[in-house]
């Protein structure tokens, strides 16, 4: 196995649309420094009109979940249907809820 | 709607826009009134817009080249999207200039069936930047630096211009070049700033792309008959504001600019003329050779 070509570290890319909601995790890239990163992800990740706000998040600044704790950390929400508001009407003209 | 992927999220059709935020393309030249000016002499605005048309074809044939060799799949897609918005900017400089001269060119017929006499760049776009043994990635940034200064500071003051498709693309073009030389910035102050090896590429790149400056600020008549009548931008005007940004650069990475004196021009005549340097024939077979094997090949 030969050393992986990148030296640059990897950057989490946060992508937030023209809808006005929530920035989203699009994908990662490598780049010098956190400037670069942010100007990738424009080149990478908004090419086709995706975005009006970016986040670069270094990927070692990321603490994930593990798989291993799957069943401790997400199962026992699975019978508490109480939690969803599904006892509510909407209005029709509310939307991203 | 889902959240887990932002593609997936935009592209959820909620109206009739099919595409991720409906096409939204703008068409810069879509209200623009194309008729040409009573007083303007076509022949010579047909050359200028082949001139600034030139500037970005053959730039972007040099940065498409890069396309799989660049130093990181990132930058590798940096460069082509670059070299395609300066492919728009030729589109519409080409398309323009075959209206206006009137004889049946389109963008195709000037772009591919004119030989090496009739193109009209400068000849700092033609050089061999690289990733051949022309150059590498620090000469092809340190041209990328010095032609979207230039570019940016002449179509800023384009969009001022009486003709009104010529100051539609200025305007457009003015955002993408702007984007072009904070890139070009953006890797002469990491590459002056990081190893000393780097720091000396960047110096040698420098001191390659230097003696192409003059030219750019090196009027034609064409430009200065277009000038006079608030047509075209004297490029004379743009030194002082060229200079002054390259400085603030240059300044910024701690790195000098050269003295190396401008080559002999050719018979006093320049890429404007449509004399260039020996970089040009090969650039343009590359570039032309599949239009003139195939004629009208469409794909």
């Amino acid at each position: 196995m030969t050393e992986p070509r990148s030296s640059w570290p990897l950057y989490e890319v946060f992508v937030r649309s023209k809808r006005g909601l929530n920035h989203v995790h699009v994908g990662s890239l490598h780049a010098p420094d956190p400037e670069m990163a942010l100007r990738n992800a424009r080149d990478l990740y908004t090419r086709r009109n995706e975005g009006v706000s970016i986040w670069v998040v270094p990927a070692s600044a990321v603490t994930a979940s593990s798989p291993d704790e799957k069943d401790p950390f997400f199962a026992p929400a699975g019978d508490k249907v109480y939690r969803h508001p599904t006892f509510y009407s909407i209005p029709d003209d509310v939307p991203h809820l | 709607m889902s959240f887990d992927n932002a593609y997936e999220a935009i592209s959820e059709s909620n109206d009739e826009q099919h595409w991720a935020f409906g096409t939204g393309f703008d068409d810069p030249l879509s209200d623009v009134d194309k008729t040409i000016l009573s007083d303007v002499d076509r022949a010579d605005l047909a050359t200028y817009c082949l001139m600034l048309g030139d500037d970005a074809l053959i730039l972007s044939q040099r940065l498409a080249e890069w396309c799989s060799r660049a130093p990181e799949l990132e930058e590798d897609v940096a460069l082509a999207n670059i070299a395609l918005d300066l492919l728009g900017q030729a589109r519409m400089l080409l398309t323009r200039a075959g209206e206006v001269e009137g004889a049946g060119r389109d963008e195709d017929a000037l772009a591919y069936l004119r030989d090496e006499p009739d193109f009209r760049n400068v000849r700092l776009v033609e050089l061999d930047c690289g990733p051949g043994p022309g150059g590498d990635f620090a000469t092809t940034i340190a041209r990328l630096l010095v032609f979207a200064t230039w570019r940016l500071a002449l179509m800023t003051h384009l969009t001022n211009s009486r003709d009104p498709v010529l100051s539609a693309i200025a305007a457009k073009a003015v955002k993408e070049l702007a984007y072009h030389r904070d890139h070009a910035a953006q890797w002469t102050l990491r590459l002056a700033g990081g190893t000393d090896y780097s720091r000396e590429r960047m110096t040698v790149a420098l001191a390659t792309i230097w003696p192409h400056l003059p030219e750019l600020f090196t009027p034609h008549p064409t430009e200065l008959r277009l000038a006079a009548m608030d047509i075209a931008v004297n490029p004379a005007t743009l030194k002082s504001e060229v200079d002054s940004v390259i400085g603030q650069v240059l300044t910024a990475a701690a790195l000098d600019p050269p003295a190396t004196p401008p080559p002999a021009p050719v018979t006093n005549r320049t890429g404007r003329d449509g004399a260039h340097t020996e970089a040009m024939p090969p650039l343009l077979a590359e570039l032309q050779h599949l239009a003139r094997s195939l004629p009208g090949a469409t794909w």
